[in-house]
């Protein structure tokens, strides 16, 4: 248990589901309904975690909870840098929004809707980003078709 | 949803829009009898001004337009035809460059900004995205801007360097009709004939040449001269040496 956990726990009692560290790097896996409090504690604790380097997700079909958020922390006293994961649901996929703890968070969670469909609850501003407005569907999922033309000539040997 | 059908349907690109820009490659039956007209002085004449003054659009999109830019720099001036005047408005350009990819979002608007361009209008397709959709075969990028406008020159690269773009923009101006000259692929049969011409007169020249190099270009697995023990004799020599100059200097050393 490192002590980013020891935060959350302290902020948020079972808020911390798993805890993972590889070559270097600390990924804290928490519940989607606790990861506001989560956020702030991080934020406003000993390592002041101000800085919110990007929010990010993954698409595993077949994961209970499909849509895995990755929100990247940055210490800027300490230079630490702390990974927070978060399983949105596979069905109508939502999480509370961090807009009110780092409002960067705005752009980054709707590049995540509108890419991948997670709603976040409480966002001032939740619309399609970086597609036309009127696209249908959310290219990254894994039920997404690739697209594109189909190639010709490419049996050829 | 999108300009992209799903794979295995036909691929259809648009037609081209102004028969004017294939003039020069009526039949040739219209084009001798044109030639005895006044009419065609006028319209060569007319087609040697649009071609000495063709006016870009600034359209770079993507990486293509840094070789865009390298084709005005003074090294390959593209203002030696009368192309540096790049307009930020369509409505005063003749020439849409198109030089990057295209993205589903912004095909409208260069649907909108070809539409606000006055005839006569030409496009240049410049590079691999704006052709074919380059090496992004997928959902956000439009496979080929020649399935929303009608198309000229293709230049084909992943940037084309700036020569190539140079060529396409030549190859742009003799199908305009630059001072009445033939097309660019009738350019190039001519020339292959002219070679095969004097092939044909310098054959015996050509035979002696290869008569010199015959037994040279494949070397044959009996005649590898024997190349180890001349190298091996080498390294021998250097390091003899190398420890002579070594003892030297350790005779020397002791002199501080």
């Amino acid at each position: 248990m490192s002590d980013v956990s020891a935060q959350i726990e302290a902020a948020s009692p079972g808020a911390v589901v798993a805890e993972f560290e590889h070559v270097g790097e600390l990924t804290v896996e928490v519940q989607k309904e606790r990861i506001v409090e989560a956020c702030r504690a991080l934020r406003d604790g000993p390592s002041q975690y101000v800085l919110l380097s990007d929010v990010t997700c993954a698409d595993f079909p077949h994961e209970p909870g499909r849509f895995r958020l990755a929100y990247q922390l940055t210490s800027l006293a300490t230079g630490a840098r702390v990974r927070l994961r978060a399983w949105a649901g596979a069905l109508d996929p939502e999480i509370e929004s961090v807009t009110s703890v780092w409002p960067g968070a705005n752009w980054m969670e709707r590049e995540v809707y509108d890419q991948f469909g997670v709603r976040f609850s409480g966002h001032p501003d939740l619309c399609r980003i970086l597609n036309p407005l009127d696209w249908e569907g959310h290219p990254l999922r894994r039920d997404y078709p690739i697209g594109g033309e189909e190639v010709q000539f490419s049996d050829a040997v | 949803m999108a300009l992209i059908p799903p794979p295995g349907a036909p691929i259809r690109r648009s037609p081209r829009t102004d028969d004017h820009i294939d003039w020069d490659l009526r039949d040739p039956l219209t084009a001798e009898v044109s030639k005895g007209l006044l009419t065609t002085t006028v319209e060569k004449a007319i087609a040697w001004t649009q071609t000495s003054a063709i006016w870009p659009a600034t359209f770079g999109l993507a990486c293509c337009s840094i070789e865009m830019m390298h084709t005005l720099s003074p090294r390959l001036d593209m203002g030696r035809f009368g192309a540096e005047y790049f307009r930020g408005t369509p409505r005063q350009s003749d020439l849409m460059i198109v030089a990057g990819r295209l993205t589903q979002k912004m095909a409208p608007v260069v649907r909108h900004i070809y539409d606000q361009m006055l005839e006569p209008k030409w496009v240049i397709s410049m590079g691999a995205c704006a052709s074919t959709g380059g090496v992004f075969n997928n959902y956000a990028v439009v496979q080929g801007v020649d399935k929303i406008l009608p198309v000229d020159v293709y230049v084909p690269g992943c940037p084309p360097r700036p020569e190539g773009l140079m060529e396409g923009i030549d190859v742009l101006r003799k199908k305009i009709g630059v001072n009445g000259q033939v097309t660019s692929t009738e350019l190039i049969a001519q020339r292959r004939a002219e070679r095969a011409e004097w092939d044909k007169q310098h054959a015996a020249e050509l035979e002696a040449l290869r008569e010199m190099s015959a037994g040279h270009d494949v070397l044959q697995a009996g005649d590898a001269p024997e190349v180890e023990p001349v190298v091996a004799e080498a390294q021998a020599e250097a390091l003899a040496a190398a420890e002579a100059r070594a003892a030297d200097d350790d005779a020397e050393a002791p002199r501080a």
